[in-house]
Parts: structure tokens; C-alpha cells; sequence
């Protein structure tokens, strides 16, 4: 029973189902079951994100340009859309276009080794750069997107939005990717100890590459699901969009120094911020406290795991211990 | 400078030295614009036609830039004051960084005005904005209004709580209420100019208040993501989302009927006037606090203590216009 209570992620889902339980003493629709699914809806692009950003964090990295990849993709697939090209065709040339944006976060932190918190806090505006010069600052308007562009997110299938789906298909491969395959674990292996997995014969550098690819693939994923679901692109769609995904993996207990955290975590985290997110418009609460809640849920959450998380002290020299 | 721009600046040079013996009667009045090629401004050309067309003895000279700087602005200001032209109207690029030379064309008797993007006070005779908030407070509540015959529930979605354009707008809007009886206004939520962000506080709006017969936004964001939002809940006919937008953004969104109507500047007139009061200035008219300058079909300006005027109330776009102005801006 200790032991379950001490799980991370058991007690985050008891804080969310306790901030849900909260929300609905304001405003008792918010626990409807239609509304969670809605919810959970909103909430998937994050979700999404997180994981990419979660495989990126355990490899002792961070992936800031998440956002300005999301923006980058989605304005190419509302611009392919545009020419006339089938869906599935833009979907995989969004994935494709984000893994190769990944691909160059990863080069330049692999093989030029730039820190990767420099290398993405600068391709984060170069991205955004590039859709400026793509479009001239202009907007891509829902009426100028083909009617099926918009439909496939909204789309429902077994009582579920596609959009959901998704997610909860990234969420399960993930899951299988990062606990049953040799990938998975090296991901794990390079965060934790570095050098430790260099001596198991892992490349540390090609991992992070890989992982940086694999949050790029998502994000570009999750580019042409925004601009189908708000149906608008333009060059500052999910402008600061990096913090909160950062944010939610923090909230999930992923370490910030790589090599612990899991994908229930993440989720978890995710769905946190996504309550909160939702919730605040229907409480009735002044959008001038709606900011300082949102940044205190966040320190709150994080300081409670970092206490969780903080491992005791072991003392090596016992004799030594009482001289000083 | 580049030379092609030089070159370009002699040849247009060149071209009105020739112009100039064949008309010496004509009044030529120079619109200035941030950039060519922007669809806003093509627009407010249109105007400036109209205006000349009406006035008869005015010829357009429609120039700017090729990009939205206030160097390329100046040279153009330059290469016209060579010219004589008789006035400029500008949408300047930098209030402050075009006026010194603005003020040599006053010097030599040029008449200068500008319009939509003023230049400080020195360095024009006046200013004509698109609107005043006053007008636009009023606009958006009343755009609300009239499709509401039996009043009800209306909720605002704004910019950022900081945005001083919203905030003043809201206050004028809040002060005017009461001229609109059975308006009744719930909320004002902020959508921080972000689409999910505003689309979320649209969907709050919806669920937290279910007989909310409008939502006002005035902010382009906002009123995108606030339609798509009642087009998603499937309350089309029963919400509508009005404010301020581009009819290029809002035509899907009038389509669906999720919008009946907005409203916004409309470039055209906002080219006939500015015409119209360079043209009246350069004959005669004083601009001066006070002055009442007429401006044709759009009735006049009275000049505050500022020598700045507001032209009328924002345009309103729908079904019947949007398909005309969409391409346009």
C-alpha cells in the first residue's frame, strides 16, 4: 500500500481527480463525461508533445523549437492543402518535414555538440523565420482549407474524436517503444549515466539524435492536427507552446537531468495542465488571477515531486562522518 | 540606398517632369503608401480614383516603397516634392522618421496629410484615422445588437488583458450599453491573441452560459477562433460571433454562418477621404483644431485639438460584400 501511494504517477492521478472533484463544486458540468472526453481532446496535442519532448528529456537533452516545428509543419500542410494535395500524402509529408527539422536539432547537438538548449532556442526562431519568409506574414484561413483537411480531427470514431485516438495510439506505441525495445532503453541508459552506456557499446550522440528526430516526427504530427482544429496558420500559431509542454513533462516527474520519468508521467502531466487549461474558463475566475494559478499549480506540483524525488544522502565514510 | 531604387526614383522622376507641361491645370495629389502590392492599399487606390473621378480636376499619383520602410519612404517624398506635386497623402512607416521631410514639402507648398498610419504632429497639416474608439466601442456592441431583436445574453472575448487598443474599445463599448436595451453583457474573457487559447475561453463561454446569444470579439484572432468554436459545438443560429476582422480571414466563417456580420475599416473609403481633404486643404480649407473639412460621400471631418480626425464608423461586411472585399485585404 506504501508503495503504491508513493508512485509518482498514482499520486498526480489522485491530485487531478481531486482538482476535477474541485471544479465541480463551481461548475458540476465540468464532470460530465462528454466534457472530460472534450477535455482529454484539448488536451491531446500536448500530450503528444510531451512524450516527443519526454524521450528528448531522458536522453539528458530539451527540445525548445517543439512549437516552431509545429507552426512550421502546419503551415506547409494548410499550404499543400492549398495545392490540391490528398491527405494522407500531407500527413506524411508533415511527420517526414518535422523528423527532418528534429533531425537537425539533433545534427548540430550530435556531431557539432552545441549545447541543445542553444541549438533549439535558435532553430526555435529560425522555424518560425521560415514560415514568415514562406508566406509573407499572410494567414491560411479555413475557408481557403478543403473540407475533409478540417474534418479528420474532429471526425469521431467509437464515440471518440480522431484526435484523441491518436494520441492514445502515440501514447501506446511509446509506451512499447521505450520498455520493450533496445531504443527504448537506451534512451533511458544515455540520460542516467552517459558514460556508463558508452561502455555498454550505446553511441550516446546517435541516440540523442534519434531522440530529437522522434519529438520532430511528433511535432510535425501534431502541426497539421492544430492547424485542422483551429483552421488557421499562421506564422505565431502555438507561440510559447514549448513552455507548456516543458512544463507538463516537469509536472509528470520526467528529471530534468535525463534518464528517469515515464510515459504515464508525461501523460499525467499533460492531462494536469489540460484541466487546469479548460477549467479556467468555466470557474469564473478573474483571467487576472488565471495566469498567477496556472504558474502556482505549476511550482506547486513540481516542488512536491522534487521532494518526493530527492534521494537520501548515503554516507561512505562513517568514521569520517562525526570529525567534520 | 540600392541602385536600382535610385534608378527607379530617376525614372519616376523623369516621367513626371514630362507629365507636368500636359497637365497645368490639374491638382496632383500624391498618395503614399507603407508598401506597393498590398491589397489594403490597392484598395484605398480605389478610392482615391473615385474621389478624383467625382472631383474632375484631380490626378492620383498612387507611390510608395517596395518594401515598408521609412527610407524608402523619404526618397519617395523627395522625388515628389521635385516633382511639385500639389499634395501628399501618407500611411506613414515610422511617425517620426519621414516627418523632416514631410516638412520640406510644407515648406515648398506642398500640402501634406496623412491617413490610417499617422506621421507626428509637425510634420503633417492632419491626420485622418479609419475610426475613434468611441465609434468602434459602439460598432461592436451594435453589430451584436441588431441581430438580437429580443436582446439577451452577450459575452466579450478579447486580446490579452493588457491590450490598450481592446481595453479601450471595451470601455467605450461598456459606456454605450445602456443604449441598447435587453443587451445584456456576462462577461469579458481574454483569448491572449492565441488561437487555442481563445478557442478554449469560447467553448468556457458556451458551456458556462447556455442562453449566451453572441460573442464579440474585437480582435482578429479572437473572432476566428471564437466562430470555429460555435461552429464546432454546432451552435451556428443560435451564437453568433461578431467584432472585428479581415474579410480574407472571416469569409469561411461568414459562409458558414457562424458570423453573420463584423466589421472593420474599409480601405476605400479611407482612399476617398484622404483625397478629399487633400484636395479641399490645397484649396483653401484651413486645418486647424476645430476646422470642419469636407470629405465628399463620407460627409466631414472635424479636426480635434491634435489637427486629427476619425472618418466614420467601422465598415460592416457580410453576406453581401465579403466575396468583393475578401480578395482585397
Amino acid at each position: 500500500m506504501t508503495k503504491i501511494l508513493k508512485s509518482r504517477e498514482i499520486l498526480l492521478a489522485l491530485a487531478i481527480l481531486a482538482l476535477i472533484a474541485l471544479i465541480s463544486t463551481r461548475f458540476p458540468g465540468f464532470v460530465a463525461p462528454a466534457n472530460l472526453a472534450n477535455v482529454f481532446n484539448d488536451t491531446s496535442p500536448l500530450i503528444i508533445l510531451a512524450i516527443g519532448q519526454m524521450v528528448v528529456i531522458l536522453t539528458k537533452c530539451i527540445d525548445l523549437s517543439v512549437a516552431a516545428t509545429l507552426a512550421l509543419c502546419g503551415m506547409v500542410a494548410a499550404m499543400l492543402n492549398g495545392m490540391g494535395v490528398p491527405l494522407p500524402v500531407i500527413l506524411l509529408a508533415a511527420v517526414v518535414l518535422g523528423a527532418g527539422l528534429g533531425a537537425v536539432n539533433g545534427w548540430l547537438v550530435w556531431k557539432v555538440d552545441i549545447p541543445p538548449i542553444v541549438v533549439t532556442l535558435g532553430t526555435m526562431t529560425i522555424y518560425r523565420g521560415i514560415i514568415f519568409l514562406m508566406t509573407d506574414g499572410k494567414w491560411i484561413n479555413a475557408h481557403q482549407m478543403s473540407a475533409g483537411f478540417k474534418d479528420l480531427p474532429r471526425a469521431f470514431v467509437l464515440g471518440l474524436p480522431v484526435m484523441s485516438w491518436i494520441a492514445i495510439a502515440v501514447i501506446i506505441a511509446a509506451a512499447l517503444l521505450l520498455n520493450r525495445t533496445a531504443l527504448g532503453r537506451s534512451f533511458y541508459a544515455v540520460g542516467g549515466n552517459p558514460h556508463a552506456a558508452v561502455y555498454t557499446g550505446i553511441n550516446v550522440g546517435r541516440t540523442q539524435f534519434v531522440a530529437f528526430v522522434f519529438s520532430g516526427a511528433l511535432a510535425g504530427l501534431t502541426g497539421y492536427l492544430w492547424v485542422a482544429r483551429y483552421a488557421v496558420a499562421y506564422v505565431d500559431i502555438a507561440g510559447g507552446f514549448e513552455l507548456d509542454v516543458v512544463a507538463a513533462c516537469v509536472i509528470g516527474g520526467i528529471a530534468i537531468a535525463g534518464g528517469a520519468g515515464t510515459i504515464a508521467g508525461a501523460v499525467l502531466g499533460a492531462l494536469f495542465l489540460g484541466v487546469i487549461k479548460n477549467a479556467l474558463p468555466v470557474v469564473g475566475i478573474s483571467p487576472f488571477w488565471q495566469l498567477a494559478i496556472s504558474g502556482s499549480a505549476i511550482i506547486l506540483a513540481v516542488a512536491f515531486n522534487a521532494r518526493q524525488g530527492r534521494a537520501k544522502g548515503r554516507i561512505i565514510l562513517k568514521s569520517a562522518e562525526h570529525r567534520a | 540606398m540600392s541602385i536600382l531604387r535610385k534608378a527607379l526614383t530617376t525614372a519616376a522622376l523623369a516621367t513626371a517632369l514630362i507629365a507636368t507641361g500636359a497637365h497645368a491645370e490639374t491638382k496632383r495629389i500624391a498618395l503614399v503608401v507603407k508598401a506597393l502590392g498590398i491589397g489594403f492599399f490597392e484598395a484605398a487606390n480605389k478610392g482615391a480614383e473615385e474621389a478624383a473621378k467625382e472631383l474632375g480636376d484631380v490626378e492620383i499619383i498612387y507611390t510608395g516603397p517596395t518594401d515598408t520602410t521609412a527610407e524608402g519612404q523619404i526618397e519617395v517624398i523627395n522625388a515628389l516634392i521635385a516633382q511639385g506635386v500639389d499634395a501628399i497623402a501618407i500611411s506613414a512607416n515610422d511617425p517620426d522618421a519621414v516627418a523632416p521631410a514631410l516638412q520640406k514639402a510644407m515648406e515648398r507648398g506642398i500640402t501634406v496629410i496623412s491617413w490610417d498610419s499617422g506621421v507626428a504632429k509637425e510634420g503633417r497639416q492632419m491626420h485622418l484615422n479609419p475610426s475613434s474608439s468611441a465609434l468602434i466601442g459602439n460598432t461592436i456592441i451594435k453589430l451584436a445588437a441588431d441581430h438580437m431583436p429580443e436582446g439577451g445574453d452577450v459575452a466579450i472575448l478579447s486580446a490579452t488583458s493588457t491590450s490598450t487598443n481592446q481595453n479601450i474599445w471595451i470601455e467605450e463599448a461598456t459606456k454605450v450599453l445602456p443604449n441598447y436595451p435587453g443587451i445584456n453583457l456576462v462577461a469579458t474573457v481574454y483569448g491572449d491573441d492565441l488561437a487555442d487559447k481563445s478557442y478554449r475561453e469560447a467553448q468556457g463561454l458556451i458551456q458556462t452560459y447556455p442562453n449566451l446569444k453572441a460573442i464579440i470579439a474585437p480582435t482578429t484572432v479572437g473572432i476566428l477562433a471564437a466562430s470555429q468554436a460555435v461552429t464546432d459545438a454546432g451552435k451556428i443560429g443560435a451564437i453568433n460571433v461578431t467584432g472585428l476582422g479581415l474579410p480574407s480571414e472571416m469569409a469561411g466563417a461568414v459562409e458558414s454562418g457562424a458570423t453573420i456580420s463584423f466589421a472593420i475599416w474599409n480601405p476605400i473609403d479611407l482612399g476617398y477621404a484622404a483625397t478629399m481633404l487633400a484636395y479641399n486643404i490645397s484649396n483653401g480649407a484651413k486645418a486647424e483644431p476645430g476646422a470642419s473639412i469636407p470629405m465628399g460621400r463620407m460627409g466631414a471631418a472635424t479636426l480635434d485639438e491634435n489637427n486629427e480626425a476619425a472618418m466614420s464608423d467601422p465598415f460592416t461586411y457580410d453576406k453581401s460584400n465579403i466575396e468583393e472585399f475578401k480578395s482585397i485585404f
